[in-house]
């Protein structure tokens, strides 16, 4: 495996690490503030804060990890992402501004504030929709290079139905992985009235989640039919996170082994996103940015890669400690700590 | 008439949110090592007085905390965001450093939330104050690594630049370029400094309005003789950058200084105005003090201005800049000096509400310090965003937007400072420091408050 294989496969796995736990972040706001305009709140908030006020700065450095990585591995993505991204990358800061500190602010300070709500539960969907552009993007024919520089072609960005089920993907996505892991928190919190209500709603995007999965494939043949064929090839990956999506609402169902269940989502993303990003190979940003061309210094690459490799043996056992103490301490998720 | 121009956006963008980020920053590096300091000696002397304080502080530094996290988010995207074609070459070079400073916030990011979330979960305390040491390395080992990039683009090496591509790349020469040791120093330090500062300010204007507590008096020691400390540290690292700056960097020093001709014995310029021929006027000048500021002798021979050519030349007004920061050093230092003597002293009274109400000054003046110092340390390196490589304007953007990104940040800076004072003062005003003791500790509350 060459190093710009390895560095690419980092920041997946990154990038993988933040979809899961942003996507319980950010589903999570979205059905604090749905309970609290049904008048659910009292059920479901105890529970979501609980879980949330420890790792909520931890989700945010998944993110920032992920883009210094890139700037870091492929410095040339930072030259087209940077020239054509300022205004869809300034508002995702603003929002993710305004989400990560009135979090704080409301947790810590005032509480029950109802603009606060709205405004946690908005960014939670605005967020994924806008971050989703770099990935549209990243497929070619969005951003055009110029005298005057890269541009982004909003028009068509805007226009173009792939683009759009790609947000529409990561909206639902984001409900479906929050909600399936607020049941199994629910239920390890033996929480029986917040169970049922989380498991409705997982029940519920489970299917929205998977239409949205095929019309994404869909509108891809159509903008990109070289990756859309490369990920025809990748079809048994694809197959695989489809069986774990089967298991998961299986599982959901029967309301049985939802910590199982909540395994089996992770496994049908991984798939479902290690198989996107294999076909999207060998571009990282089409047709501007190659997999080896935009590689940086090999000096530069090992040494990364090996700072990686050192500080995951800090990361590791301290993210164990983490969710020893908080995800899987029984008595602290049931409240008596 | 205001004509738009991308690299002055750019530049005026970046400004806004590194001088909004650079607040909370210092907050986030030396508020832990006063809170940790605090927890020590409420253990060892079994005092609830200083474990009270210590929680206290936390509860506020998880606001400011917050503000940093989503600040610091902003700065890292705008880099490249603001700066593409700056990152395109530099990041062949100091994405070490910055890969490695994530890793220590991440790692920062993970002991505060277990040692927020467990006050109360160890029979014995020390395991919870040992967790505020992890919180202390991270926040203090994320300062160092994001310093070294901006000490690499002053003094840059560790590289070869042959047109637009970078060879002979050697990472670790990049990141200890010379500006790092002094750099690293001087922001730490004054971070701690400027931290313990803002404590003390806090708990002197307390002890003002309402006669504080023996609580308050033991706080007020406590951050006051910290920035006595921290401001002697801060000033040999300032005395430590001037030196490295007469080396490495001499153009920025003699803009700071006023200082034209290259020649022995300089003077040291205090405050005063320029005119239209660089003559100074209204100064006081203390003699041959530069060259044993630059160094560490009073006959040494200092590079002038004129050496370096005209149009790469910082401009002028970095000065005062200058002169600022170290005079808020000088008071700050002064001022916490007098309080140690006032209470060594017996017969004087070191709650004279003259000296704290200049102890609630330096809080404040020392943030401004703070501010003053990063515009005289990053404009004293215009025109070059890597110095002797790149000027700025090769690196901006060239959107035609950054005029309404401008207008959008300062909307989000007015909005999450309004925010984060609010929430601050609503969060200790309805439940002072007594009440919270009486609560927690009932027995000690019940002794003899005044002695």
């Amino acid at each position: 495996m060459n190093y710009e294989l390895i560095g690419i496969t980092v920041l997946w796995i990154f990038l993988y690490g933040y979809l899961i736990v942003a996507s319980i972040d950010f589903g999570a706001g979205f059905f604090a503030y749905y309970a609290k305009l049904t008048k659910k709140d009292h059920i479901i908030n105890q529970l979501i804060s609980r879980y949330l006020s420890p790792v909520w700065e931890v989700t945010n450095v998944f993110f920032v990890f992920f883009f210094v990585g890139l700037v870091g591995f492929f410095p040339d993505m930072a030259y087209y992402f940077g020239q054509s991204l300022l205004v869809p990358g300034s508002i995702a800061i603003v929002l993710l501004a305004i989400r990560g500190s009135f979090y704080a602010f409301e947790n810590y300070g005032s509480k029950d504030n109802h603009l606060y709500m709205f405004l946690y539960g908005a960014t939670g969907l605005l967020i994924p929709a806008s971050l989703s552009t770099a990935l549209t993007i990243s497929e070619g024919g969005f951003i055009e290079e110029t005298a005057n520089g890269v541009q982004l072609l909003y028009g068509k960005l805007l226009t173009s139905p792939y683009s759009w089920s790609v947000v529409f993907l990561a909206v639902v996505s984001v409900l479906y992985i929050s909600s399936m892991f607020l049941t199994y928190y629910a239920n390890r919190a033996g929480d029986k009235p917040a169970l049922e209500l989380v498991r409705k709603y997982a029940l519920f995007w489970s299917s929205p989640t998977i239409i949205a999965s095929l019309t994404t494939f869909i509108a891809l043949s159509q903008q990109n039919l070289e990756h859309y064929q490369r990920a025809i090839e990748l079809w048994w990956v694809f197959g695989i996170s489809v069986g774990f999506f089967l298991i998961a609402v299986f599982l959901i169902y029967i309301g049985k082994y939802y910590g199982w269940a909540f395994i089996a989502v992770m496994f049908q993303f991984l798939f479902a996103f290690f198989g996107y990003g294999a076909s999207h190979l060998p571009y990282l940003l089409r047709p501007f940015v190659t997999l080896s061309s935009g590689v940086t210094n090999e000096t530069m690459a090992i040494s990364l890669i090996i700072a990686f490799i050192a500080g995951l043996f800090l990361l590791i056992p301290s993210l164990v400690l983490l969710m020893r103490m908080f995800l899987f301490d029984a008595d602290y998720v049931k409240g008596k700590k | 008439m205001f004509e738009y121009d991308s690299v002055v956006m750019s530049r005026m963008l970046t400004s806004l949110t590194l001088a909004f980020h650079i607040i909370f920053a210092t907050i986030g590096v030396g508020v832990p090592v006063m809170i940790s300091i605090a927890e020590f000696i409420g253990i060892k002397k079994k005092d609830p007085h200083y474990t009270l304080l210590a929680r206290r502080w936390t509860r506020g530094f998880t606001i400011t905390v917050a503000v940093g996290v989503v600040t610091g988010t902003a700065i890292g995207l705008q880099l490249s965001l603001l700066w593409p074609s700056f990152m395109q070459i530099a990041g062949n070079v100091i994405s070490l450093p910055l890969f490695l400073e994530t890793f220590a916030f991440f790692f920062e990011a993970i002991f505060l939330g277990v040692y927020l979330y467990t006050w109360d979960r160890f029979k014995n305390p020390i395991f919870h104050w040992l967790l505020s040491l992890p919180v202390i390395i991270g926040s203090t080992m994320s300062a160092f690594f994001i310093t070294t990039v901006n000490a690499f683009m002053n003094t840059p090496q560790g590289f070869d630049l042959e047109g637009r591509v970078i060879t002979s790349i050697e990472p670790l020469a990049a990141m200890f370029n010379p500006a790092t040791p002094t750099k690293v120093f001087h922001v730490i330090s004054s971070s701690y400094m400027t931290s313990a500062a803002i404590l003390a300010t806090i708990t002197a204007f307390i002890i003002l309005m309402k006669k504080g507590s023996k609580y308050h008096k033991k706080a007020l020691k406590l951050t006051v003789v910290a920035t006595f400390i921290f401001s002697i540290m801060t000033a040999l690292a300032g005395d430590l950058s001037a030196k490295f700056l007469a080396e490495h960097q001499p153009e920025k020093l003699a803009a700071g200084e006023w200082h034209f001709e290259t020649e022995e014995g300089a003077d040291l310029i205090l405050f005063g105005t320029i005119n239209e021929n660089n003559e100074v006027e209204n100064a006081i000048r203390i003699p041959k003090a530069l060259s044993f500021l630059a160094h560490g002798d009073f006959n040494a021979e200092v590079t002038g201005l004129e050496e370096t050519p005209e149009e790469e030349r910082p401009p002028l007004w970095i000065h005062y800049m200058f002169d600022l920061m170290v005079g808020i050093g000088f008071f700050t230092l002064g001022i916490t000096f007098l309080y140690l003597v006032f209470w060594k002293v017996k017969k004087w009274n070191e709650y004279n509400p003259l000296l704290l109400w200049g102890i609630a000054s330096i809080g404040p003046l020392s943030m401004l310090a703070i501010e003053f110092g990063w515009i005289f340390a990053e404009v004293g390196r215009q025109p070059w965003i890597l110095r002797g490589y790149m000027k700025v304007s090769e690196g901006a953007t060239t959107s035609p937007h950054v005029d309404w990104m401008f207008v959008l940040f300062i909307a989000l800076y007015t909005v999450l400072a309004i925010g984060c004072i609010t929430v601050l003062r609503k969060m200790f005003k309805n439940n002072p420091a007594e009440l919270e003791l009486e609560s927690r500790y009932p027995q000690v509350a019940a002794t003899k408050e005044d002695d």
